[in-house]
């Protein structure tokens, strides 16, 4: 029996499962698409809670305004690297992107931590950062999955970190707009946990959903009419 | 027409829905992704495995392919990750002992220095027991002891009744255990 007649049945399952499909966007503009909605949430955070004037003020500090563009920059990365490795065949080297952004918006942060006056900082302020940034993170998480689902990410957990990262610098570059005060370095350490944490439930959680969407079983109608399993009845054991 | 333009033509009409131009191109995907597995040292019985796994993968991410690139990257990237998984699956690692005394703690199978000459000296005591069995007994032996021929072949041949050739055989054993165990050997007759 010959390599193609073993997987015949399986051949026809799947042509007979067959329906149009448009292909999906170019990575970037499904990457620009999750970052439009980022912008939105955070034109809805400008309006809403933002001290327009104290934003002014903070962002006068070039340290303070590069590590709020270096976390806008970095939530773009990541999502593009999130759905570029959704792609085959797209090169893994792609899951770097994100790093020169970061660099730039850790760096930036550390240096204003330095120039920040500890007694500044309001006594609940870091916990409330934490809970501002896993608070926005989730709904950003939620719709990077969304996204992402639709994809084919033979590595899921690292496109699921990839995701959370997206969804952690963009609450932190949110953050920096309703911050009541310069970030210290104890800011610092929260903000890093926090994206951690949420990294790592993105790890945990998205990259269980993303696997389980990319192997989960395909049950197509067989030509008899009948539901089943091609893999299972393909025969292609059958030698 | 060379491979990679055709089979980009029959994923760019299955995009647009023609079963005929899919089963096709799945068809021609086949022996790329068994050469793909194999080339990744995937054992030749797993190879249909991954190959189903691959061809699942490809229906189901078929919308993912960009028409603007080109198709087997993106079928090999698949075709290596599943082969991938079915390797971590199989648990495939070199056999190898981390155990530093596993080989000097292991017995050896193959025969004492002193089994050949004990054998020896069985075998001859064996072949002088015999030889003193009276004759009717030591034919039983051989036909059905050591020849394993059937009741009804040694009655044939030796022209005696299957009652007589039990009897004779039962006898001729109890002598046989009787003369090596008094010879000291011990061995089972």
């Amino acid at each position: 029996m010959s390599e193609i007649s073993r997987h015949a049945p399986l051949l026809d399952a799947l042509a007979d499962d067959l329906a149009p499909v448009r292909p999906l966007a170019s990575p970037l503009l499904r990457a620009l698409a999750w970052f439009a909605a980022l912008a939105g949430l955070a034109l809805v955070l400008l309006v809403a809670a933002a001290d327009i004037g104290a934003l002014r003020q903070r962002m006068a500090a070039p340290d303070a305004l590069a590590a709020a563009l270096g976390a806008g920059a970095t939530a773009l990365a990541a999502a593009c690297a999130a759905c570029l490795s959704g792609v085959p065949g797209r090169s893994r080297w792609w899951a770097l992107l994100p790093l020169p952004p970061a660099i730039l918006w850790l760096g930036a942060s550390g240096v204003g931590c330095l120039d920040a006056s500890p007694s500044s900082v309001a006594p609940d302020g870091t916990g409330g950062c934490a809970a501002i940034i896993l608070g926005l993170s989730l709904p950003l998480s939620l719709l990077a999955i969304v996204m992402l689902r639709r994809t084919c990410p033979l590595r899921p957990t690292l496109t699921a970190c990839l995701g959370g990262l997206a969804a952690a610098a963009g609450a932190a570059a949110l953050l920096a707009l309703v911050h009541p005060h310069a970030a210290t370095a104890a800011d610092l350490a929260v903000h890093v946990v926090a994206v951690a944490l949420v990294v790592a439930a993105n790890f945990a959680a998205g990259g269980r959903v993303l696997g389980r969407a990319i192997a989960s079983a395909i049950v197509l109608r067989s030509p008899a009419g009948r539901r089943s399993m091609p893999g299972a009845q393909s025969g292609a054991k059958a030698k | 027409m060379d491979t990679e333009q055709r089979l980009a033509a029959g994923m760019r009409a299955a995009q647009d829905g023609d079963a005929a131009a899919y089963r096709a191109l799945l068809a021609a995907c086949v022996p790329v992704i068994a050469a793909a597995a194999r080339r990744q040292g995937l054992p030749p019985d797993e190879v249909d495995d991954v190959v189903q796994e691959t061809l699942l993968t490809v229906h189901r991410a078929r919308r993912t392919w960009d028409p603007a690139r080109p198709f087997l990257p993106w079928l090999r990237a698949i075709a290596q990750r599943r082969t991938v998984d079915a390797l971590r699956r199989q648990g495939r690692r070199p056999r190898e002992s981390h155990d530093p005394i596993a080989y000097e703690a292991h017995a050896d199978d193959g025969p004492l220095p002193g089994d050949g000459l004990e054998r020896r000296d069985d075998r001859r005591r064996l072949v002088a027991a015999m030889a003193a069995l009276p004759e009717r007994q030591r034919e039983a032996v051989e036909h059905l002891g050591l020849a394993e021929r059937s009741l009804d072949e040694a009655a044939a041949l030796t022209g005696r009744s299957k009652g007589a050739l039990k009897v004779n055989l039962h006898r001729a054993l109890k002598a046989l255990r009787a003369a090596l165990t008094r010879d000291g050997s011990g061995a089972d007759v």
